[in-house]
Order: structure tokens, then C-alpha cells, then sequence
């Protein structure tokens, strides 16, 4: 297995491109994630960011090229299958499940780890219930790793904007992933909070999952990244580390729009 | 939502509840006989309409997937029994044989719709389970030919009753001194299902299971992306709801005697349907509450209206029917405007019908 800075790879993409009808949301991206780093994506609006998730979760299906996650390719995967093999996602725009509460929303995480079926449901065996009790201590336990484990019963439509993006992780983490791809979980949050979400961040990677991170906070991204890869009208334009992205000429042109050449090829 | 039943929160609470329900439970039908045997009849029909609602309840309350078509299986059930229990095939068949095999069917039939529909939700999905509804009836109207499967629009008559080796549920009986009627035997056996699928509801809604379909409900997406396998759980759903709609379509079976594709029309479905909604979709109490209203709000009118009529102005003005379509008009309009998650709304949705400024 081939290594990334010292760290063994987890997740590799090669060559993947999406369109849709004539607009090219994705060409040949590629990147490599190592274990337990913190990999950031960044991008003007419109970049292709989440069009990359939603590829990778297997939302999307992509034209060409390939991922591979642990050892093993991901195409052709449904998102629940793609869940399974450990990368958990949360969304741009908060897609909790409203009406449950925090505690349930974080159960259903549990779902894809545990194994009651329809008949254990009914009869309610010993090993059924037994099964239960952990998901709900599991799910107490996330929820207080998170810092909502006060709001618990409390709907997560009622929760408040930052609390939700958090809940959103607990359930992401719920599922036990390996990777956890996190599309703007700043986005809407004050200072302080984006100061604890780092922390809680950092401290997601140091009990050994790695991080995905789309984010339009410069700061938090250049301060908790390792690696950065920046897209640009579906196109990768610079991958490194954040002090060497920050200084390069093609990433300033796409963030400030310097580059005449580069605005009319996106109006085309 | 069971708190009181809860015997965790009041142990000794919970037992005297139980055991003053089973007292009423048990003496109900011989109360019933008082006013008229029709009654316990009536009551028997009740029953199996609430077993529908709570099976359409999985699909449509849990799942969130809306079914019209859902007395079609309710068909299938009832013309397994018939076929298999009947001078038709000249088969007689033990029911506790057919009562397994005709679920087992109707759970088929119910993946036969689910597979297809899959990608379907709200009003497209509505279509396309109407339409399976209506075909499964058109089916039964017309196998007589080539092969006389289901004798048509005639029906099947002479459909045996059940019974366990000697004792029939369809004959009376005095059993220390208490005259037991066929209706009388049939009522028990229907608290028994009865209570069975209701502990059975129970535990799916609180489960592994039951979580997964609420997240389907809530958002698919959201929930594929959790690694639930939507296709299986609705497919798991579908089945469900089938299955207990094919039992209660072969009790009904039994306990008419005779059946024909007119029990399984549109309406039947869309009277199922509204039970659930009445009621409170969602919730297990509110479904068996609207279940009852519905089943007996007609019988209720049939003996009160033409009584209450001719005594005021001294002939039927009138009909019972018109009566009832107008009620049934006026009370759907007055849930919608007050209650519009159910008379007893589960949790989720009266949450979920909550205005945020409301629930701050």
C-alpha cells in the first residue's frame, strides 16, 4: 500500500469526472487521503465541492474514473453501501431528521452497526433488547462527545443552527466511519463556535478518524487541515499543504478572480 | 404515548388497567347481546377493520408510504382462505394451515407492488398502488375464464367457518351456562389477534426497524446516506402491512361465509385509509380509535336515524346513507381544521404539524 506523508492511504481518487448534460461539474479530479490526516476541500462557489461528495457517498454516479477506499474500489456502490464501508457524510444544508429527537436521529446512525431484524423486533429476545440498551448508550455517549447531550430529547428542528451541525456529526459518527466527510460544518457559526468545532475536529482525528472537510472558512481550514486540495470550475487547480495552497498564484486568481481567461472559460 | 400501560412507571397502575380492559373485553359481547345479537356482529367487522388500519398503519403511519390500494390484499387474504376452504376446489383445509399461507401471499403480493414502486413517493406512488388495488379486484371479477379460478362476480360461497377438530367457531354453544353464539366464539379469537398485532405494532415502531422506516419517512436521502438499505426496509414495510391484511382478509373469509370481489372495492381501501388519518396516523391508539369510529358510525346511524326521524316529524325524511356520507363529510372537514394530525396524533406528527412559534 502506498503512503501518503508517512500516513498509510485510505481513500484515493483517480481521474473522476461528472457531468451533467453539457456542464462539467467534475474533470479528472484526483487525489489521495491518508489515515488520520485532516484533508480539506476548498473552492470558489460552484467549484464542484459537493458535486465531489455526492459522488464519492455514491449519491451521484461518476462518468468516468475511480475511487479507492481501504483497499477496495467504491464503484458502483449505493450510498447505504458506501455508509457500511465507513465513510459517513453530513450535508451542506443540514439534513437531519427534524421531527426526532437528537437522541433518535444519533440511533438511527446505529443502524448499519447493528443487527436486529424484523422477527428479533417482534419477539424481543434477549439479544434484541441487550442490542437496543447499546444503541441508546452509544447514542448518549455521541451525542455527549459532541457537546448536545443536554438537548437529547429535544427535537433537532428545535435545536439551535451550530447544535445542529454538531448533532449532525454525532450521527455521521454514530455509524463508525473511518472517514468522515464533513461538508461545511462552519457554515452559520460565530467564532466561538468555530473554535470548539476545531476542537472537536481535532479531536475526532486524534481517536482515529480520518476527516474530509469541505469549508469556506479560511481560517479554520488553513488552521486544522494537514492538506488542502482546491477545485476550480470542476477542475483540481492546487493540492498541498495550507501554507503552500494559500501561496499559490492559480488558487488567489480563482478565489479574487484575477485571471480574465479563467471567467470566461466558466461562462462558456 | 402507553405511559399508563407502562409497568415500569406505575407497575401496579399498569396491571389493574390491563386487568379491568380484559374484564370489558370479556364481557362486552354478552353486553352486546342485550341490545341485539346483530351487534356482536357489527363489533366482529370492527375488529377486522382495525386489524386493516393497523396494518396499513406500518405503511403509510410508519413508513410513510401512501398506499391506496390496500384492500387488495385484504382480497388476497380473504380469497386464499376461500378457495382452499370451500366446496369451490372441494378443498377443506384447517385454517390455521391457510390463515400462515394466505399471509404468506398476500406478504408477496406485497412485495409485488413494493418492487416496482420503489422510486415512487407522495402522489405518484398513490397512483400506481390505486391502480394495483383496482386490477387485483378486476383480476377476481373475471378469472372465471378459461379456468373458473374465482367464480367471478358470484363469489364463493359455503366457505367453511373455523374450526379445531370437533369444536367449531361457527356453532352456539353453552359452555357453563353462558350461551356462546358463533359471533360470541369469533369475537374472541379476533381480541386474541387483536392483541397479538398490537403488541407486535408496538415493538416494530420501538425498534431497529422501526427507527429505519421513521428516517425513510423523514428523509430518504439522509437516511441512505446513515447506511439504511431503503429498497429492503420498504420492501420489509410493504410486506408487513400485506401480511396483516392478508390474515384479516381470511378471517373475514371464515366469518362471512361467503365473499365476492364487491367487499374489495376503491372505497374500502380509501375507508381504511381514512381510519388511519382520523384517528392519528402513526399512532397505534389512534389508529384502533378511528378504526372504531368509522366501523360504527354507519351501524350506530342505520338504527338511530329512521327511529329518531319518524318520531319528530313522523316519516323517514331522510335516508341513514345520506346521513352518513354528510357526517362523514362534516367530521373530515372539522379533523382538518382542529386536528388535523388525528384525533390522537402520534408524537411525530403532531411535532411535526407544530408551528415553530408554537413549539419556542
Amino acid at each position: 500500500m502506498t503512503t501518503v506523508d508517512g500516513h498509510l492511504t485510505l481513500l484515493s481518487a483517480k481521474g473522476i469526472s461528472k457531468r451533467f448534460g453539457g456542464v462539467h461539474a467534475l474533470s479528472d479530479v484526483g487525489f489521495t487521503i491518508g489515515h488520520g490526516e485532516i484533508y480539506g476541500l476548498i473552492g470558489p462557489n460552484g467549484a464542484g465541492k459537493t458535486s465531489l461528495f455526492n459522488v464519492l457517498t455514491g449519491i451521484y454516479t461518476q462518468n468516468e474514473g475511480e475511487f479507492m477506499f481501504d483497499g477496495q474500489p467504491l464503484t458502483g456502490l449505493k450510498p447505504n453501501d458506501v455508509a457500511e464501508r465507513g465513510i459517513a457524510r453530513t450535508f451542506q444544508n443540514i439534513r437531519l431528521f427534524a421531527n426526532l429527537s437528537a437522541l433518535e436521529n444519533v440511533m438511527i446512525g446505529r443502524h448499519v452497526r447493528t443487527r436486529a431484524n424484523v422477527f428479533g423486533a417482534m419477539i424481543r429476545d434477549a439479544k434484541t433488547r441487550a442490542e437496543e440498551k447499546s444503541i441508546e448508550k452509544r447514542a448518549y455517549e455521541l451525542l455527549d462527545y459532541v457537546g448536545v447531550a443536554k438537548r437529547a430529547n429535544s427535537l433537532a428542528k428545535h435545536l439551535a443552527y451550530g447544535d445542529q451541525r454538531r448533532l449532525e456529526i454525532a450521527r455521521a459518527l454514530a455509524t463508525e466511519p473511518k472517514l468522515l466527510a464533513l461538508d461545511e460544518p462552519a457554515a452559520g457559526m460565530n467564532a466561538t463556535e468555530t473554535a470548539s468545532l476545531k476542537g472537536l475536529l481535532e479531536g475526532i482525528r486524534r481517536d482515529g478518524t480520518t476527516i474530509l472537510l469541505i469549508e469556506h472558512d479560511m481560517k479554520l481550514v488553513m488552521s486544522v487541515c494537514d492538506r488542502v486540495l482546491v477545485l476550480d470550475y470542476g477542475r483540481k487547480i492546487a493540492e498541498g499543504t495550507a501554507s503552500d495552497v494559500q501561496k499559490d498564484p492559480k488558487v488567489i486568481a480563482a478565489y479574487l478572480g484575477g485571471d480574465i481567461n479563467l471567467n470566461l472559460k466558466g461562462a462558456a | 404515548m402507553h405511559t399508563l400501560l407502562d409497568p415500569k412507571k406505575h407497575p401496579r397502575g399498569a396491571w389493574i388497567g390491563i386487568a379491568l380492559i380484559a374484564v370489558a373485553l370479556a364481557v362486552l359481547p354478552f353486553a352486546l347481546t342485550q341490545i341485539g345479537t346483530a351487534w356482536v356482529r357489527i363489533t366482529n367487522l370492527g375488529i377486522l377493520f382495525v386489524l386493516l388500519a393497523l396494518g396499513l398503519n406500518i405503511v403509510v403511519g410508519f413508513a410513510g408510504l401512501l398506499d391506496l390500494g390496500y384492500i387488495a390484499f385484504y382480497a388476497v387474504g380473504a380469497y386464499t382462505y376461500a378457495l382452499l376452504a370451500s366446496p369451490h376446489f372441494n378443498l377443506h383445509l384447517p385454517f390455521w394451515i391457510i390463515l400462515p399461507i394466505g399471509a404468506a401471499i398476500a406478504c408477496m403480493f406485497g412485495v409485488l407492488l413494493g418492487a416496482p414502486t420503489l422510486k415512487l413517493r407522495g402522489d405518484y406512488l398513490a397512483i400506481v398502488t390505486l391502480g394495483f388495488g383496482e386490477i387485483v379486484r378486476i383480476f377476481l371479477n373475471n378469472l372465471s375464464q378459461p379456468v373458473n379460478l374465482t367464480n367471478g362476480p358470484q363469489g364463493i360461497t359455503l366457505i367453511d367457518p373455523f374450526s379445531i377438530g370437533s369444536f367449531s367457531f361457527a356453532t352456539r354453544e353453552t359452555i357453563a351456562g353462558l350461551d356462546f353464539t358463533g359471533p360470541i366464539k369469533y369475537y374472541y379469537l379476533l381480541v386474541v389477534v387483536l392483541m397479538v398485532i398490537i403488541v407486535i405494532n408496538l415493538r416494530l415502531q420501538n425498534s431497529r426497524i422501526g427507527r429505519a422506516w421513521e428516517a425513510i419517512r423523514e428523509d430518504e436521502v439522509a437516511a441512505r446516506a446513515m447506511g439504511i438499505n431503503t429498497r429492503n426496509l420498504k420492501l420489509l414495510a410493504f410486506a408487513m402491512g400485506a401480511s396483516f391484511g392478508g390474515i384479516s382478509g381470511g378471517i373475514f373469509s371464515a366469518t362471512q361465509g361467503f365473499i365476492s370481489p364487491e367487499s374489495f372495492v376503491l372505497v374500502e381501501s380509501v375507508m381504511v385509509l381514512s381510519m388511519v388519518v382520523l384517528g392519528g396516523m402513526g399512532n397505534i391508539w389512534g389508529v384502533i380509535l378511528g378504526a372504531m369510529l368509522l366501523s360504527f358510525m354507519p351501524e350506530v346511524l342505520r338504527y338511530t336515524v329512521g327511529p329518531v326521524q319518524e318520531r319528530l316529524f313522523g316519516r323517514m325524511l331522510i335516508e341513514p346513507e345520506v346521513i352518513r356520507m354528510l357526517l362523514f363529510g362534516f367530521a373530515l372537514v372539522l379533523m382538518m381544521l382542529f386536528r388535523p394530525a388525528g384525533i390522537l396524533p402520534s408524537a411525530l406528527r403532531k411535532r411535526e404539524l407544530e408551528t415553530p412559534k408554537a413549539a419556542a
